[in-house]
Formats: structure tokens, sequence, C-alpha cells
């Protein structure tokens, strides 16, 4: 009988071996799994029962956890000036989760990071919670300010402001705007219905920040691709002599492509590079796409970083260039046509590599992470992406765009006594649509440029898009220049 | 001839210093769990220390009194897991708003308080083989009760409770002990006849049809509690009894399998006919299928469960820094998932631990007690608490399908603590026979370990085999 029990005894151990088994299991092998899955809410109820670091913008919170006394959670965020702040902080929400930077940053803010490995063991001691760290950003509030009320309401638009010689963005603002404590409220029923009414705000996507993630043609300011690729390929020189006709017919097509009826391009049918960009010409950048070929446009476009995305942190989509094109859909890609799109800040980015003499700077939004006890733990240095192309050729676009400022079509850009350097670009949207995007992009002073200023207006008609790009650029370097 | 004698020690002194570690482990759970919530020392927290203490210290006296040689590991086992289930119970009430751990310590007095009269009035588990066949009617009215009309209750799909007015009970719970002390004594009683009639094929000895009978009645009660109370959990333990106790007193593996067979065959027929154990094994193998996932009694339940567990990791959140509320029914069948959310895959593995020791410490008494009746019920009775932990744990952990049993000693419930804590009061007084010294006489083996004034009325079968197994057992004593 004995034998019998201590047989049934291992059967007994077996039993809880299996058991220590399936625990480890679930505990620790597939955990990761487990916490990640779409059905836990248990991560997202414990990350709203967090002390949430808050991010700043010169040291005030944008977006920052209060004590909750009236529900079931520690902490509501609150998002302080929310709708000039919104498309940047985005929102973080029990319902619709985390964008922008309350998901970029979301292991600094949640206090998960590795940097908080320690605390999370004194945590263990202690029964205190990890508060989490707060993120800084680079944002100028003045800056982002005025930027923010150069775009009237109405319009759909966005203006990025970037220091050159950094990469770090002084301002970064986007309309139609909305407000993010509208999606952070604890009542998952208002959150919805608050939703619903966001989606029907036209040209509105709450999930997306529009300088960053928006695809846009961009008309001609992809000019200045065309330039550095000419000019990198050592077929073209600043002596370049390119044919100016009023209308190009496209190979292979009964089309053609014409310059600007309007404008000034018609008083000479030869030009020079000075004169086709201050004029914004079309038919000599067509002709130099087709001659350098698709893939030298591509390559110099992949310079000036199209083709990739970014974490800044937030994500920034790639810009397009479109491959396998026949020469005519080229020749239309050279002036930012066809399926050429761009986001606000590669516009920004390629200024910003001409700007810093050819050096393109990796786009950045954090200035430093703090930890609760103030102690930083990261604050990034300015970091060089890649060289979009020589200094010589970038000092020659410089002074070229300083040229289209000071006597070609953005002159409305000017600010007297200084060297402002810009581009305009006007992108038709379809055949027949009075819409157009209207772009600006630029910087100052010249010869040691403080800040890059890239303005694009969707789809507006002719005259009111010049009106709200060239002024509202040259308000805003005034205001980087006067600080 | 052996010299040396191990004089056979009381260990109370063990038990009392083990017992202050225990409640320093409950005690400090429920501290943990007040002060998180920075309210530490409120009334709840005196009561349900204070009220535990005194009962375990109770115990502990009345062991001096009555059974003082009893493992002196047990009771602090129980009581440290008695504790930790009262703290997380206590630490769900303040996120939900409940009362269960008021409940849960009326529930524990009550329980110890019946386990001490068990002890005090019964003396010797030995008692109880005089009522081997009342055991089986007892088991058997235990069992209808739910059923009868106006008694019974039916909570949550199970026909297993009945209404007492101030609570409902689960008489099953019970009815597990009643049935573990018939098949005990009659398979004490009957085991030569069973073991030595029947046939040989090849390497099996396969019973006559006659001495079938309890194997009968055994696969009886698990299919019709299946059928009834549509009730897996108590089904399957009551199976695993059954064919433990068979096995021990047999020694013989052809009666498992037959057994085997037979569950084989009805939890089949079970899955065919019965939709709740076709939900229930759906729940189990499909339970990340979103259409298994957001169905009524789905695996909805056991898939938040996991989510507990796994958010707990391999330290856990801490008492109270969890959210193990979210999950339905956390204090009672999924309070394993509770713990396992805010102490870890430590601080659980630690809680089985307690379940592996405290089996071990029963198996031992049966082990040493020298009464076959004993050794049947104490292994019966030890094997259930492992059979619970497993049929609970694996379910919870998705090793085997969620059935409802609970989880002995930590969960809510009241018919269940009640229950197991009448367990272990039959394991301490089958582990005090089993360490007692049998008292030398001049004649040694004439007459039995200790005299015991219930015991007399005992049929001679059983005192001849009693004192048969003693003389194996007898301590070499050296004679002055």
């Amino acid at each position: 009988m004995n034998q019998a029990i201590r047989n049934t005894w291992i059967i007994a151990i077996a039993m809880f071996a299996l058991l220590f088994g399936s625990l480890t299991v679930v505990q620790f092998f597939e955990a990761d799994n487990l916490n990640a899955n779409d059905w836990n809410s248990r991560t997202l109820y414990k990350d709203f029962d967090k002390n949430r670091g808050a991010i700043l913008v010169a040291g005030n919170p944008i977006a920052e956890s209060v004590p909750s006394s009236d529900d079931e959670f520690e902490f509501q965020r609150v998002y302080n000036e929310p709708e000039l702040y919104g498309p940047l902080t985005g929102f973080y929400s029990l319902v619709y989760g985390a964008t922008q930077m309350e998901s970029a940053m979301n292991e600094e803010l949640s206090g998960s990071s590795n940097d908080f490995f320690y605390d999370r063991i004194l945590q263990l001691f202690s029964g205190s919670q990890v508060a989490g760290a707060s993120v800084e950003l680079t944002i100028d509030p003045e800056l982002q300010k005025l930027a923010y009320d150069l775009l009237p309401d109405g319009v759909k638009g966005s203006i990025v402001v970037m220091d050159p010689k950094t990469g770090n963005i002084l301002a970064m603002v986007s309309k139609p705007s909305f407000d993010p404590n509208q999606l952070a409220g604890h009542n998952t029923d208002d959150v919805a219905a608050n939703m619903a009414k966001l989606e029907e705000v036209p040209g509105l996507s709450p999930f997306t920040n529009p300088a960053t993630e928006s695809l846009l043609a961009p008309g001609s300011v992809f000019k200045l691709v065309d330039t550095a690729a000419a000019l990198e390929s050592g077929k073209y020189d600043e002596n370049s002599k390119l044919d100016n006709p009023a209308e190009l017919p496209l190979p292979g097509t009964n089309i053609s492509l014409p310059n600007f009826v309007n404008g000034g391009c018609s008083a000479r049918t030869t030009a020079d590079f000075s004169f086709a960009l201050e004029q914004s010409c079309n038919t000599p950048f067509a002709q130099i796409a087709m001659d350098l070929g698709e893939d030298a446009i591509a390559d110099q476009a992949a310079k000036f970083g199209f083709g990739e995305s970014y974490n800044i942190p937030t994500n920034v989509t790639a810009s397009q260039f479109p491959t396998g094109m026949s020469d005519d859909l080229l020749a239309q890609a050279a002036i930012g046509q066809y399926d050429v799109r761009v986001t606000p800040l590669q516009v920004a980015m390629m200024t910003s590599a001409i700007a810093n003499d050819g050096m393109l700077m990796k786009p950045n939004l954090v200035r430093t992470v703090r930890a609760p006890d103030l102690r930083v733990l990261d604050s990034p240095k300015p970091e060089e992406l890649q060289r979009s192309l020589s200094a010589e050729n970038a000092q020659l676009i410089q002074q070229w765009m300083v040229n289209a400022v000071d006597r070609g079509i953005a002159n409305r850009a000017a600010i007297p006594g200084v060297k402002v350097a810009g581009k305009t670009g006007t992108a038709e949207l379809l055949a027949g649509s009075e819409g157009n995007n209207s772009w600006f992009t630029g910087f100052a002073p010249a010869d040691d440029p403080q800040a890059v200023v890239s303005v694009v207006i969707e789809d507006v008609d002719l005259a009111t898009g010049s009106q709200l790009t060239s002024p509202s650029a040259r308000q805003l370097l005034e205001a980087v220049l006067n600080k | 001839m052996s010299e040396l004698q191990t004089a056979p020690k009381s260990r109370r002194n063990t038990e009392l210093l083990l017992l202050l570690l225990a409640l320093v482990v409950g005690v400090g759970a429920n501290m943990l769990v007040g002060l998180d919530q920075d309210r530490a020392f409120d009334q709840d927290f005196f009561a349900q220390s204070i009220t535990l203490a005194a009962v375990a210290l109770a115990v502990h006296v009345v062991l001096r009194l009555r059974a003082k040689y009893a493992d002196p590991v047990i009771l602090p086992i129980v009581i440290a897991l008695n504790g930790i289930g009262l703290a997380m119970i206590h630490r769900l009430d303040i996120a939900t708003g409940d009362a269960a751990a008021a409940r849960q310590l009326m529930w524990t007095g009550l329980a110890i308080a019946a386990m001490i009269a068990l002890i005090w009035l019964l003396r010797d588990h030995r008692v109880l083989r005089r009522f081997t066949y009342i055991s089986l009617i007892v088991s058997a009215v235990l069992l209808m009760l739910p059923l009868l009309p106006g008694v019974g209750v039916e909570l949550n799909g199970a026909r297993i409770w009945v209404n007492l007015g101030f609570a409902t009970f689960q008489p099953g719970e019970i009815a597990k002990i009643t049935l573990a002390i018939f098949f005990a004594g009659y398979l004490s009683t009957n085991r030569d006849l069973i073991l030595l009639a029947g046939k040989k094929v090849g390497p099996l000895q396969l019973p006559r049809w006659r001495d079938l009978g309890p194997m009968v009645v055994a696969w009886l009660v698990s299919i019709g509690v299946l059928i009834f109370q549509r009730d897996l959990g108590s089904s399957i333990l009551f199976f695993g009894l059954f064919m433990v106790m068979i096995y021990v007193a047999t020694s013989r593996i052809s009666w498992i399998l037959i057994g085997l067979l037979m569950i084989v065959f009805g939890g089949f027929v079970a899955f065919k006919l019965f939709p709740h154990v076709t939900a229930r094994i759906d729940g189990w193998i499909n339970a990340f299928d979103p259409e298994v996932y957001n169905r009524i009694g789905g695996s909805h339940q056991i898939v938040q469960g996991l989510f507990g567990l796994a958010s707990g990791g391999l330290t856990g959140t801490g008492l109270g820094q969890g959210r193990p509320d979210i999950v339905t029914f956390a204090n009672s069948d999924m309070i394993i998932a509770a713990l396992g959310e805010e102490l870890g895959l430590v601080g659980l593995s630690a809680i089985v631990l307690l379940y592996v020791l405290l089996v071990t410490r029963g198996v031992r008494a049966a082990l040493g007690t020298r009464d076959s009746f004993g050794k049947l019920l104490a292994t019966g009775l030890s094997f259930t608490l492992a059979l619970q932990c497993f049929v609970v744990i694996g379910g919870v952990t998705r090793l085997i399908p969620l059935t409802g049993l609970t989880t002995p000693f930590l969960a809510a419930g009241g018919s269940s603590l009640l229950a197991n804590w009448l367990i272990i009061g039959l394991l301490l007084l089958i582990s005090d026979a089993a360490r007692r010294p049998a008292v030398p006489g001049p004649s040694g083996a004439s007459h039995a370990p200790r005299p015991v004034s219930g015991v007399r009325g005992r049929s001679t079968t059983g005192r001849a085999r009693t004192d048969g197994n003693r003389t194996h057992n007898t301590r070499e004593v050296k004679q002055p």
C-alpha cells in the first residue's frame, strides 16, 4: 500500500510540475505577446494610472497629467493651448490609443524605458510609483504662435520653421487643428462622439500631423532638386545657357508644357539658372530633367531625403519621386507635378540642406528628456543625415534664391537690409480645378542662415495662395532675426 | 538490535514558530494592501488580522491538548494561504467596493471552529470508519440537495448551490469528504476480496464484476454531477479522488485503466451531448478566436486572466498596484490570476510550493499512519487538494479547460473554505496518529497503539489489520 501512496505522491508532484511549467509559459515566455494583445486593456489601464511625464515647450507643459479624482483612473491627461500644439503632441486616449509625440516618446513619458531600470527596482521595495520623464521640445513658443496665427482659419495649410544648422524644428503648425482634450477623456462614449465630430471637419485627420505626414504636390519648389541635380552632374554650371521656350512639346504626346503665361519668363528665350529660378520658368527645368534622365533626378531627390521615412521622433512619411516614367511624365515631374509628392517637412529639409552649405541635418523635435528628479536622461545632439550636394553648388543655389527674392517672383518675402533666400511653388491639383497648392520655402540671412521657413497652403486660388505664403514667411523670418 | 531511539517529539513549538511566520505573511500582505490605498490600518485590517491570529492560535492550543503529535507544518501552511487569500480578497474589495473579505473572514472563523470541534470530538480518525455507509448516504443526500426545487439555486450555469437563507452553500464540497470516508472505509474492509478474486488476463488482474461496485458508484457520481449539476470541475475532482483511492487500496494499474476508459467514454459523450461542456472545451482550444472571445460564456474570462498573469510577469506589479479587478470572478475562480498579477511568477510559485508542501505532508501522514483506513483517507484527501490546484491553476493558465473549482483556502467561498479546513482537520488527526509514539507494553504487539474509546466497537477484521500493520511499523525500543 505504501508504494502506491508514494506513486500517488509522484503523480501529484508531476501535476504541480506541469503547473509550474504552464505558469512559466504564461508569465514569462508568452508575457510579451499577451501584453501586446489588442484585447488587453490592462496595459492601457496601467498607463492611465501612471503619473505620465509632461511634454514641455520652453519649460511650460503643453501636455501634462493631473490627478483625477472623479473616476477610476488616477490621472487625467490635459493639453494646454491644445489647438496650437495638437498635431505635435497628438493625443493619449483610452479609446484611440496614443499618437504623435504621445506615441513616439511613450516609453519615456510612461517611465517604462530602460533609463528607469533602477527606479523600477527601487519601486519594488518602496512601493512608490515611477513617474514618467518629461520631454522638452525644440519648439519656440513665440514662433509657434506666430506661425499658427499666420494661417487663417478656414484654410488648410502647414508651416515648418527649422534651424538648418542643427535640424531642430522651431515651429510646426497646421490648420485645421483640433483639441486633443476632447479625445483624452475617460468617458469612452463621450470620446467616441467627439471623434465622430472631429472626423466631420473638412481636411482634418486627428490621427496625423499634416506637416510630417500629408503628401502634397510640390510644384516649382521641386526645381531646387532639378538645379542641384544639374550642378552635381557636372554637365551644368553657373554659366550654362538654358533654352527657355514659351512652350515645350512633350515627346510622344501632342501636348506641350508651357511657361506661366503672365510671368516674366517670356522676356527671354535663353536663360541662366538664376533667371529661370527667379521667374520660375518651367521649360528649362523640364529640359534639364529629360537631358539628365530620371535616375539623376531621383538620386538627387534621395540625397535631399526623399524615399525615406524618419522618426523625429514622431513619424515622417517618405516623400515620393515616381520611377519608370516616360520623358513626357519626367518633364512634368521635374516641375513638381505628376506623381511627385512631398511632406511640408521634406521641403524644409531640402531647403535646409541648401542653406547649410549642402549638409542635410536630421530633423529633430526633442531638446531634452528629463527624469522626475530633473536628471537629464537624453538630449539629442545635432546629427548629420547626409550630404545632399557640394558646398560650392549649395552656395550657388543660395545666391540664386536670394535673387529670386530680390528681383524675382518671391519678392514679397523680402526684408529690407537682410539677404533673404526663397523659392515659391504653385502646384496645380487637378486639370480644370481652380485650386492650387501654394508654397514658399526660404531662409535668412543667406550668408548665415538662422532659420528655414517652409509654408504650404493647400487647395487655394493663386492670389490668396501667394498672399499667404511669402508674406507669412517674411514675418516669421523677421521674428527669428529679431530674437 | 538497534540501540538507538529517536524520542518522538511533539514539535508543537516548531508549529508555533512557523505559525507566527505564517501570520507575518498573511497580516503583512494585508497591511501592504492597505498601505497602497493610504488606508493601512483601517478597521477591516484590524478585524482581519486579529481574527486570523486568534483562530490560528486557538487551533494551535487545541492541537497541544488533543493531537499533540500532529504534523507541525500543516497548520502554518494553511494559515499562510488563508491569510494571503484574505489579503487579496480585501484588496479586490477596495477596488470593487464589495465586502467579500468580511464574509470570507466570517467563513474562516466558522470553518476553523468546525475543524476545532472535529478534532476535539473525534480525537481519532478511525472512529469515522464506523460511518462508512452512513457517509455514502450523506454524500448522496448532499449531492442531491441542490436539485431539490425550493432548496437548490442555480448560479452562473451550475446547479450546485443551496440557499441557507443568510448565504448560499455548495454541499458538493462537503460531499467530497464524506465520499472519501466511504471509499476509505469500504476499500479498507474489502481490500483482500477485491485483490484476490478475479481472472488474470495477461499482465492485468481483472476484478470480479461484483467487486466493481465502488467503481460504478464512482462513475455514477461523477457523471451524475456532470449531467444534473453541470459542474465539470467537481466531476473531475470526484473521479480523480476515487481513482486514486482504488489504486492505493489495490496497487493495481488495471483498475486505473478501466476507470480511465470509463471516464474517457463518459467525457466524450458529455462533450457531444452537453453544450456547456462543448463550450468549455471550445473556449479552451480557441480562446483567442474573436468569435469565441466575444461569445457569452466564451473565453473572455480566461483570456483576461492570462492578460493579468502576463502583466504580472516575473516579479508582479506589487500588491495593490495591478488591475486584477478587470477579470470577472477575480476573488474566487480567478484569484490565481489576481495573485499572479500582483505577486508575479515568483510569488505565485511560492504559493504553489506551499501546496506542494501541504500535499507532501498529507502523504507523509498517510505513509506514517498504521491503519489502512487512515492511509486511504489521508491519501485521498491530500490528492483532492492537489487535484483542485491542478484543475484551477491549470484552467487559469490554459493548460486544461477552465472549470469552476475554487483554489483551496485562497478563493472567496464559504463552502470550499469549510470543506478544506475539515480536510485539514482530518489530516492533522491522521498525522497525529502517524507520529504518535507506540506505547511499548510488556508483550509488545498485543495491543493497539493507543486505546481510544471511540474505536472500541470496530470490527475484528479492522482490528486485525490495524495490528498487523503496526507490527511492521513498531519502533525498536530499548528495553530497560
